[in-house]
């Protein structure tokens, strides 16, 4: 009976999208350690924690796709619970470090004895057993998420002036996380990880591991959204996108909907974040840099939001593209992406899934079945004109 | 003996102090040269008389050869027993007559000798030179010399300081001296419970923290009749500083809430007319920075004479370069992406990126420095405060583009129809305002005005391709706690965020005290989430 109202809930493409992730959580992992050494399908050794890499990043942007392509909340600082999601793996991969580090300290990681620290901070409790520190993973972005959505929605900061206070936000965090008495390790952050779950973090059955478990993670993530966004619920999220006012009117608490909406996003960027740090080898506060979170925003939009498949896609195409700059042409990068924000804002507003839908509605001839994307632009958003 | 050595010595130049006060005439350069080359034979008693002849003289001239010998650095010409300056002793030639000034560079540097001095004679030596220049004739001399006096406080120099007093006619010469001697009166274990009571209200008037701390150390050493008295003054003068920290604090607060008002108030009026956020716009104020480079840079290869005017030039170079840029953005990208804000915000990023990096390509990544004019330089003293005219101009400047902001949008054509596009888009189109036309004009404007902030704060800064992401993200604080559509808001919000910056910095640090000013507006915009001065009406709600 679930998996039927699992079926229902689902169209085709998040099943078909399902079904590659799970296809990859075991060809990655199977191709990098089955096949021999020279094999032309062998995948090398760096390829793995890259592509886990893409797959954190993929998760990260379709959870804001989440707030802001189904229910119009731009966060410019979703960057910060992937961060905070990392951190919080981070400090249990620190734990286990254990005596090894510089200082042969059991408890307190390097940097605590290197700032004369005698004994572990409060909340750096617990976290040296592994399914304390997921629940925190959960937990701390999900309240940090509630807590400022809470306020925020309640006294209904919208449109740019929300965009501009979860930048605050994240700012406030990336300044907090440069202290050194924070506790987190100040401007390196927190590195040098050793083991995870008893099994060296280095070692390529550990890299493969990880890797299936980023696929299934964001597997697990696309059935949560397409779930939540073919509800009834989802419904909601998407009017209050399209006309907020008319939605509040019509008598739903439309700051519940988008408290629900922002939280189960900021959790599932903590787990992508979580899953980003062993395969990285590092979280430093740069994460919480406002220009990373901003970036997030173009993975989604070159992709197409408001799909569950586009952010993955736009995610996935623009890391690969940025890997390629970085190492080919590095000077170019910020060119390429300045222009590829500049280039999909104004001529692929509903990104490269869009484009495509549009290119199938022109061969097919059913442009009175589905609308363009122009249409859908125009009819769905009557938007006021700004600040009359 | 030592010490009876010293009391003779001074004994001698008092003797000749009083001798000297009316003759303060300079005497003949023979004369004047066998004093000054009495110096160099004999042992260091025989130097002593020397120097006390030579004060006896009141002969400014004297003044630096004593100073010389002071430093060790006077020298004597084995052969003919002249005293001479070298280089190192501030002559003007290699080798010079410290009378007359002569170039003596024939002489033979090996046979050259240094003059020596003791410790001893060095306390003669500064005696001697408090006395002469004390009783100079010269007007800022004496105010020089009572100043290193009241400096170093040397009860030695207390009888000197009496007759230079009495002889004083000068009223603000005489205040220091009075206070340089109350100030010995309170470090002497010789002086009485009535000059000491009579000194603690004069060093109290001197202020600052020299003043504090002298007080401090004589209400240790004072007797208990006097300490009362003391303490009511050292509690006087703590308060007097607490004032001028705030003072000070606010300061710093209105030069910070200035750079926040440039650097914002651009942006509150696109935002205000257009609602959209340009996240570019601190790349305006790159570009406004850089602009000033380059106008010094061609002003120092060319003309170099006009230095001091390269901000005169800057300033509407910079204001018509991003004014440009600014039409260009929103004629070419803007434009099109009307009604969808959070997209404009989106492109708006990217041109930041493309923008910083053009830079970079054309200027590289290094810092540039810009040069202060001559008068930019330096700093004055008001009260207790010290203000560098950098960020002095800086403010003025401020209010002055404030005001004219003010002005255009009241009186000129084209701020009546930014203010109706402001109010209601719509019925101003309706009424005939080309809203489109209104639209590049602000953001030209706006676009403009940030170049203006980055000429100045090209002044307080280093240039580099990242300068405005500096001041990208406090601006938006200003804008959003202000509010759009009325420069006070942006007003208030840039003074506010100033000074509440620089309040908790002391207790905080710099970068706490900036979690909590953020921490402070994300709850402050729960409270008013259309910042302080909203507009008000139904369009709000959009």
């Amino acid at each position: 009976m679930i998996t039927q109202a699992l079926f229902r809930a689902l169209d085709k493409k998040a099943i078909w999208l399902v079904a590659i992730l799970l296809l990859a959580a075991i060809a990655v992992p199977a191709s990098n350690l089955l096949l021999p050494e020279g094999n032309p399908l062998r995948l090398p050794n760096y390829a793995v924690p890259l592509f886990g890499k893409y797959l954190t990043f993929a998760m990260l942007a379709l959870a804001l796709d989440l707030v802001w392509g189904y229910c119009g909340i731009l966060s410019l600082g979703h960057g910060a619970f992937f961060a905070i999601g990392g951190y919080a793996m981070g400090m249990y991969l620190m734990r286990q470090i254990g005596t090894r580090g510089v200082y042969a300290n059991p408890t307190l990681p390097d940097f605590m004895v290197f700032l004369n620290w005698k004994e572990l901070p409060w909340y750096w409790y617990g976290m040296d057993n592994f399914w304390f520190a997921m629940l925190m993973v959960v937990f701390v972005p999900g309240l940090l998420a509630f807590v400022f959505g809470f306020l925020a929605f309640r006294s209904r900061v919208t449109g740019v002036y929300l965009s501009i206070i979860t930048q605050a936000m994240t700012y406030a965090l990336l300044l907090a996380f440069f202290r050194n008495d924070m506790g987190f390790g100040g401007n390196n952050g927190l590195t040098d990880f050793k083991d995870i779950l008893g099994v060296p973090v280095q070692a390529a059955s550990t890299r493969a591991a990880l890797f299936a478990a980023s696929a299934i993670a964001l597997a697990l993530a696309v059935l949560a959204c397409s779930m939540i966004v073919n509800s009834k619920l989802g419904k909601v999220m998407v009017a209050v996108r399209d006309a907020e006012s008319r939605t509040r009117f019509l008598g739903y608490r439309v700051e519940y909907v988008k408290l629900f909406a922002f939280t189960v996003s900021a959790i599932i960027a903590g787990i992508a974040g979580a899953l980003y740090v062993p395969q990285v080898g590092i979280i430093n506060p740069s994460e919480f840099e406002p220009a990373n979170s901003i970036e997030v925003v173009i993975w989604t939009a070159v992709g197409g939001r408001g799909t569950i498949i586009g952010p993955i896609i736009g995610a996935i195409l623009v890391n690969v593209g940025k890997s390629y700059f970085t190492g080919a042409f590095p000077e170019y990068w910020l060119f390429a992406l300045g222009a590829l924000f500049v280039v999909t804002t104004l001529f692929l507003p509903r990104g490269i899934v869009g484009l495509i839908g549009q290119y199938r509605a022109a061969t097919t001839k059913r442009e009175q079945h589905t609308p363009t994307p122009k249409q859908v632009e125009a009819g769905a958003d009557p938007q006021p004109e700004p600040a009359e | 003996m030592n010490i009876l050595r010293h009391v003779a010595a001074l004994l001698v130049i008092l003797g000749a102090t009083f001798a000297a006060i009316p003759a303060q005439a300079q005497i003949a350069d023979a004369e004047l040269t066998t004093l000054v080359d009495a110096l160099a034979p004999g042992s260091f008693k025989d130097r002593e008389t020397a120097i006390g002849n030579l004060v006896a003289t009141g002969d400014q001239r004297a003044v630096p050869v004593l100073e010389t010998l002071l430093e060790g650095e006077l020298y004597v010409d084995e052969a003919t027993g002249k005293v001479v300056f070298t280089a190192a002793s501030g002559g003007k030639g290699a080798i010079s007559d410290p009378v007359t000034g002569a170039d003596l560079s024939d002489l033979d540097e090996d046979g050259l000798e240094k003059v020596k001095v003791n410790n001893s004679l060095r306390r003669v030596l500064r005696t001697a030179i408090g006395q002469m220049t004390l009783l100079s004739d010269d007007s800022n001399t004496r105010l020089s010399a009572a100043q290193s006096v009241l400096r170093d406080a040397d009860p030695a120099q207390l009888e000197l300081l009496d007759s230079a007093l009495a002889a004083e006619t000068d009223g603000a010469i005489k205040r220091v001296m009075e206070q340089a001697r109350a100030v010995i009166m309170l470090k002497s274990p010789d002086a009485t419970i009535e000059d000491k009571a009579a000194a603690v209200p004069v060093v109290q008037a001197i202020g600052g923290r020299d003043a504090l701390n002298t007080l401090t150390t004589a209400l240790a050493n004072a007797p208990d009749e006097l300490k009362p008295a003391i303490q009511s003054a050292i509690d006087g003068l703590a308060r007097d500083r607490a004032a001028w920290d705030v003072a000070q604090n606010v300061w710093f607060g209105i030069s910070l809430g200035s750079v926040l008002l440039l650097a914002a108030i651009g942006l509150a009026i696109t935002f205000g007319v257009m609602g959209v956020i340009n996240m570019a716009h601190g790349e305006m104020v790159m570009l406004g920075a850089y602009t000033t480079f380059v106008v010094q840079e061609i002003i120092r290869q060319n003309a170099p004479g006009l230095f001091d005017w390269s901000l005169a030039i800057a300033l509407p170079a910079a204001f018509l370069f991003t004014g440009l840029v600014g039409v260009a953005i929103e004629r070419g990208i803007i434009r099109f992406l009307y009604g969808r804000p959070l997209e404009t915000l989106l492109a708006t990023w990217g041109l930041s990126l493309i923008i910083q990096q053009a830079v970079q390509r054309i200027f590289t990544a290094n810092i540039r420095e810009v040069g202060n004019p001559s008068w930019m330089s330096g700093s004055f003293e008001l009260g207790g405060l010290a203000i560098t005219w950098n960020r002095f101009y800086i403010v003025i400047f401020a209010a002055l583009v404030f005001i004219a902001l003010l002005l255009v949008l009241k009186y000129t054509a084209i701020g009546l129809h930014m203010r109706a596009v402001t109010q209601n888009r719509r019925m101003a189109s309706a009424m005939g305002i080309r809203t489109p036309l209104v639209d590049a004009m602000t953001f030209g404007l706006g676009s403009g005005i940030a170049g203006l902030a980055g000429v100045a704060l090209s002044q307080i800064g280093n240039v580099s391709p990242n300068l405005g992401q500096g001041y990208i993200i406090d601006s938006f604080m200003v804008v959003v706690f202000g509010g759009v559509g009325n420069l006070w808001g942006t007003f208030v919000g840039a003074l506010t965020l100033g000074i509440a910056n620089k309040f908790i910095e002391p207790y905080a640090g710099a970068v706490l005290g900036k979690i909590i000013i953020l921490v402070l507006i994300i709850l402050f915009i729960q409270r008013r989430p259309r910042g302080l001065f909203a507009l008000k009406g139904r369009s709000i709600e959009a």
